[in-house]
This record gives structure tokens, C-alpha cells and sequence, in this order.
């Protein structure tokens, strides 16, 4: 619906840098080489543009830049391509379609928070395709001087250098990411000292999703005013917005945010096979689910999706027909983070097994009353307790799944079997 | 570094120079995940204790620091496994597209459960239990780390008969 990270993805040979060059790819780059654009206006422009991180979190881009330690020492920036949160499936094609819009948005956000050296972490399970095509495009930009010694006969020299990891959910975790990067286990730490004051190896480094990066170049060129005027009303930009599960074509889609959510499942032609609209979760599977008839007519974005008691998060929406057992889909998403818990925390590292061994007893004809309070027990006494923010992902499914279904729920350890059955 | 400190071949060796060269100086354990893969793919898609503690020994870092990485990441295996490794994606946008019965499927072909490797070693099924982010083209799975999208039973029939006549 909006061309911006997407904006190459129906052209022929999408990822090279001929055809991104075609597309005005760099100019904003070349822009502020040339001292067309002086640094201290980047951020300024980035700022006024309302650019939130697109990851998950939605912390406004130009501020968290803005909280660079500006001492004179080493500074670090880092992609974040470890999509891994369930549901989500945008920057996979951002990497293999629109590599050098990344590259690009590197380039400038290390220039404008004085990093020489940018690292890209893409998830380990990409190595097959993304890794080769985004190394590729690496190459090129190389090749071409926009990355490099004295890009483009100036006096700046930065580095991009693609990362891979090797299977963890929990590494999409900024501080994990980092210590990943430092060649550890993925295990998440306390905060602060924030990564803009104390980060990778120690020194101030700026983490930002793929998309958000992506989408840089795209607001260098255009300005503020134009990409602040792309949201619908109140809201500011676009999003991409991965359309998953129960529907007729499910897509990955380029939106306003702020466009309602009955008009992107029009654009995926509605739900499977017509059938009625049961649930939606939102933004990921760590944010909380909602009835179907409730989000409908709502806004997709930051502000709404919170008045309905929900989250935008990741744009990951999975989209669920009056067919589906809320039960075993809780059941799954439990299994999802007991597996993927980092083990650091005592509260998620007990507490997602409790939840789905609850689940598992449910499910398999065993539970009882007692066993949906145990889970709503656990899961409050997990949220809100731990170092990162897995902890609350796996509490808040559960505690909105049941709050939602709560009937469903009663009805499987009552009956012993699932009522959509 | 002596070569009886390490078995690894010229090649492999530059390939790992590389990698570590993408990190500063004094962060030689930054170069062990992606070091670590590029020595599993090479020894038929596992690693063992005379790797790790060779990698340990190439790098000038302790061997429990490479055992760390080796043991917390999924892709790393630490016992044999066949030689085509299959990952179905079971995560929720899978999941309401019949993931489930993909699985099934694939263990009764290759006569296998989840997590196991078949006879001849030539297919390992992998209990996968990350979404691949491939959740636009539900079921997916991938296999060698290439992705086969909006599956059906005959598609993947078809797909591991190619394989296995590979």
C-alpha cells in the first residue's frame, strides 16, 4: 500500500545495487557525504520524522540515537536481523529484496552517531539465503565506495560487516544480541548501563531493528514532514505488517500505521475460506491476543492497539478462524518460550516450564479448575520479574488468552476435550 | 600455533582468519559461532570434543568458552545426525496451517520421530521449536537451511524424493 522498505520487491533482481541505484538508492547517502545534510541534522531529522523502532519495542529512532555517550572513543553500531519473533517475516524479505536500503540506513546512523563500525546480526536459520544475498550486497556497496577507507573521496571511513548467528529466540534481545556478538551465550543483561553509555565490548553502541534502518534512507531523502504525513491521523510513518495464519492470502504488507485492521484483511482477501474471525494477536506471539470482533475497526497502531489492551510490537499478525482451540495454540506459544528461555532468571526459567507442563496436563484431558488459576499464578509472578523481557512475553499470552477464552478454557478441564472440536 | 595443536586444514584455517579479522583484536571469542559453523558443515554436520578444543586452541581461548556457545545455540549438534536436515516450522502461524500434519507426515515416510535421524543417515528431522519467520508462506519448512513454503503433503513428498535421489 506504501513503498518504502518494499519499495524494490516487485522489480526485477531486486537485491542488486544497479537496480537499488535506479530506485535513487544512496542519494541520500552521497547527500551527506558531500556535507549537503551536516551531521547534527540527521538525527534532528530523524527525530522530527517520528520514526519508532520497528522491532518490537517502538522507542522513538532519533532519541535513541540521540543518547550516544559522545565521548571520543570507540562506538559501535548494530543491526538487528535476528527476526525470530513468532509471526513475524518482514525483514527476511528486507534482507533478500532491499539489502542495500539496510546497508544504507547503517551507513548513516554509524555516521551519525560516530560509529566506524557497523555489524549486522541476521538469525543463524537465514544462512541459506539472506547471509549470501545480504553478504553479496556488502560486496558491492564495498565495490562501489559507499562502504569503506574515504567513502567516496572523503574523509570518513566506515565498516559493515554481516554477522551470523546460530539458533536462539532469545538474541533479538538487544543486550543478548550483544553478548552474542561477543561470542557467549545469548543471555540478556541487566540494565543500566544502557548499550548507548556501555554496549558491545564495552563501548556505546546503538541497536536498531532492520526494518528501522531500512527505513532511513528513505526519510533522508524525503524529509520529516513527508514521512510523518504517511500515518493515518495521530500516527506517524508506516509499517510493515506480516499478515499470518487463517487467511485466504496471507502477506506481508506495507501500511500507513494507523490503517485499520479490516482493510489489511481485505488486501490478504479475508479470512480462510470465509470462515468467522475468531482472534488476532497483534504484534507477535509475546503480546497479548484479542477477540476478533474487537479489533476490526481499530487502528493499527501504537496508541489504539494499547486502548484494546494489546501492543503493536513486531507488526506480526496472526489471524485466527472460529475453528481454532485457544487451548492448544496457548499450549504451543508456551512450549515456544519454556524452550527458548535463556535459563538466567529463576521466575522464567521455572515459570515457562510450569506454565506449559500446566498446559500440556490440560490439554491431554488431565487438568482441572485448579490448574487454570496455577496458570495465572505463575504468569503474574513471572511478569515483571526477570532481567529481559521474554519472562513478560510468555506471561501476557497466557494471562490474555485465558482472560479472553476464558470459557474455552473451562470448558476443556471440565469436559475433557476442546469445544471448537 | 603448532599444527599438532589443531587439525584443521589450510583452508579452513584462512576461512577462520577471516572471520576472526571481522572483530578487533583482542576479541578472538567473537569469531567462535560463525567458526563453529563452517566446521560443522565441513565434518558432516556435527562437532566433537577434538574440534572444539581445536577451535579453542586456533583461537588462544579456553576450551569451555567454545563449549558454551556449542551447547546453548540450536544449530549446533554435538552428536552425529544425517545428512539432510530437515526443520518444520511448528510455530503458531504454521501450526494453524496444518504444521502438525506435515510432521507426521515426514515421521511416517521416513519411518523416524521428531528429534531422530533415519537409518541410512540420509535425512535428520530436526525438533524445530523457533518460528523460521517464513510465517507469509505457512507451513514451511526448511531443509539444509533452504525454505520450501505453503506445503502439502504431495509437496513434500516430491521435495524429499529429489533430495534423497540427490
Amino acid at each position: 500500500m506504501t513503498n518504502l522498505c518494499t519499495s524494490t520487491f516487485s522489480l526485477k533482481n531486486p537485491s542488486s545495487i544497479e537496480t537499488y541505484l535506479s530506485q535513487d538508492g544512496y542519494s541520500s547517502w552521497k547527500k551527506i557525504i558531500s556535507g549537503e545534510i551536516p551531521k547534527s541534522e540527521v538525527i534532528t531529522i530523524i527525530k522530527e520524522s517520528g520514526l519508532r523502532g520497528k522491532g518490537g519495542a517502538g522507542f522513538s529512532t532519533g532519541l535513541k540515537w540521540s543518547f550516544i555517550n559522545s565521548s571520543d572513543q570507540q562506538k559501535y553500531l548494530v543491526c538487528n536481523s535476528d527476526e525470530s519473533e513468532p509471526g513475524t517475516c518482514k525483514d527476511r524479505d528486507i534482507l533478500r529484496y532491499n539489502p542495500h536500503a539496510v546497508i544504507e540506513g547503517m551507513l548513516i546512523a554509524s555516521y551519525a552517531i560516530g560509529a566506524s563500525v557497523g555489524y549486522n546480526y541476521l538469525r543463524g536459520e537465514f544462512i541459506g539465503d539472506q547471509w549470501v544475498v545480504f553478504n553479496k550486497a556488502v560486496k558491492e556497496a564495498y565495490e562501489y565506495n559507499f562502504i569503506g577507507k574515504n567513502i567516496l573521496k572523503s574523509n570518513l571511513c566506515i565498516e559493515i560487516v554481516p554477522l551470523i548467528g546460530a539458533g536462539a529466540y532469545i538474541v533479538g534481545e538487544e543486550t543478548a544480541m550483544l553478548e552474542s556478538i561477543e561470542g557467549k551465550r545469548g543471555m540478556p543483561r541487566i540494565k543500566p548501563p544502557f548499550p548507548a553509555v556501555q554496549g558491545l565490548y564495552g563501548k556505546p553502541t546503538i541497536i536498531n531493528n532492520t526494518e528501522t534502518l531500512a527505513t532511513v534512507p528513505y526519510i533522508i531523502k524525503n524529509g520529516s514532514e513527508w514521512y510523518k504525513n504517511l500515518g493515518v491521523n495521530d500516527s506517524d510513518g508506516v509499517k510493515m505488517f506480516c499478515m499470518s495464519g487463517h487467511l485466504n492470502k496471507p502477506s506481508v504488507i506495507e501500511a500507513p500505521l494507523g490503517v485499520l485492521f479490516s482493510k489489511l484483511l481485505d488486501e490478504c482477501k479475508g479470512v480462510l475460506d470465509d470462515k468467522k474471525l475468531k482472534a488476532v494477536i497483534p504484534g507477535g506471539s509475546s503480546v497479548p491476543v484479542v477477540k476478533g470482533e474487537d479489533i476490526m475497526e481499530t487502528p493499527m497502531d501504537y496508541e489504539s492497539l494499547m486502548k484494546i489492551g494489546t501492543m503493536l510490537g513486531s507488526g506480526g499478525i496472526i489471524v485466527m478462524d472460529e475453528s481454532t482451540c485457544m487451548v492448544s495454540v496457548l499450549e504451543r506459544i508456551s512450549r515456544f518460550y519454556y524452550a527458548e528461555s535463556c535459563g538466567q532468571c529463576t521466575p522464567c526459567r521455572e515459570g515457562t516450564g510450569w506454565l506449559y507442563k500446566t498446559l500440556v496436563k490440560i490439554r491431554s484431558g488431565n487438568g482441572d479448575q485448579s490448574d487454570l488459576d496455577l496458570l495465572n499464578k505463575v504468569a503474574t509472578q513471572i511478569e515483571g520479574h526477570c532481567i529481559c523481557a521474554l519472562g513478560d512475553a510468555a506471561a501476557m499470552p497466557v494471562i490474555s488468552f485465558l482472560k479472553h477464552f476464558w470459557t474455552e478454557f473451562e470448558y476443556y478441564v471440565d469436559k475433557k476435550q476442546s469445544m471448537v472440536i | 600455533m603448532t599444527d599438532s595443536k589443531h587439525i584443521f586444514s589450510e583452508n579452513m584455517s584462512k576461512e577462520i582468519d577471516l572471520i576472526r579479522s571481522k572483530f578487533p583484536k583482542d576479541k578472538s571469542k567473537s569469531a567462535i559461532i560463525e567458526s563453529l559453523l563452517i566446521i560443522q558443515h565441513d565434518n558432516n554436520g556435527f562437532l566433537n570434543d577434538e574440534l572444539i578444543t581445536s577451535l579453542a586452541n586456533y583461537l588462544s581461548i579456553q576450551k569451555i568458552d567454545v563449549y558454551e556457545v556449542a551447547t546453548f545455540y540450536s544449530m549446533f549438534n554435538l552428536k552425529p545426525i544425517g545428512k539432510n536436515i530437515i526443520s518444520v516450522c511448528t510455530n503458531i502461524s504454521c501450526m494453524l496451517r496444518n504444521s502438525d500434519g506435515i510432521v507426521s507426515h515426514i515421521e511416517k515416510r521416513l519411518k523416524i520421530k521428531i528429534g531422530e535421524s533415519t537409518k541410512d543417515n540420509k535425512f535428520y528431522l530436526k525438533d524445530e521449536m523457533e518460528c523460521l519467520a517464513a510465517c507469509n508462506g505457512a507451513p514451511m519448512m526448511q531443509v539444509n537451511h533452504i525454505n520450501y513454503e505453503n506445503l502439502t503433503t504431495e509437496k513434500v513428498d516430491k521435495i524429499l524424493d529429489e533430495i534423497a535421489n540427490d
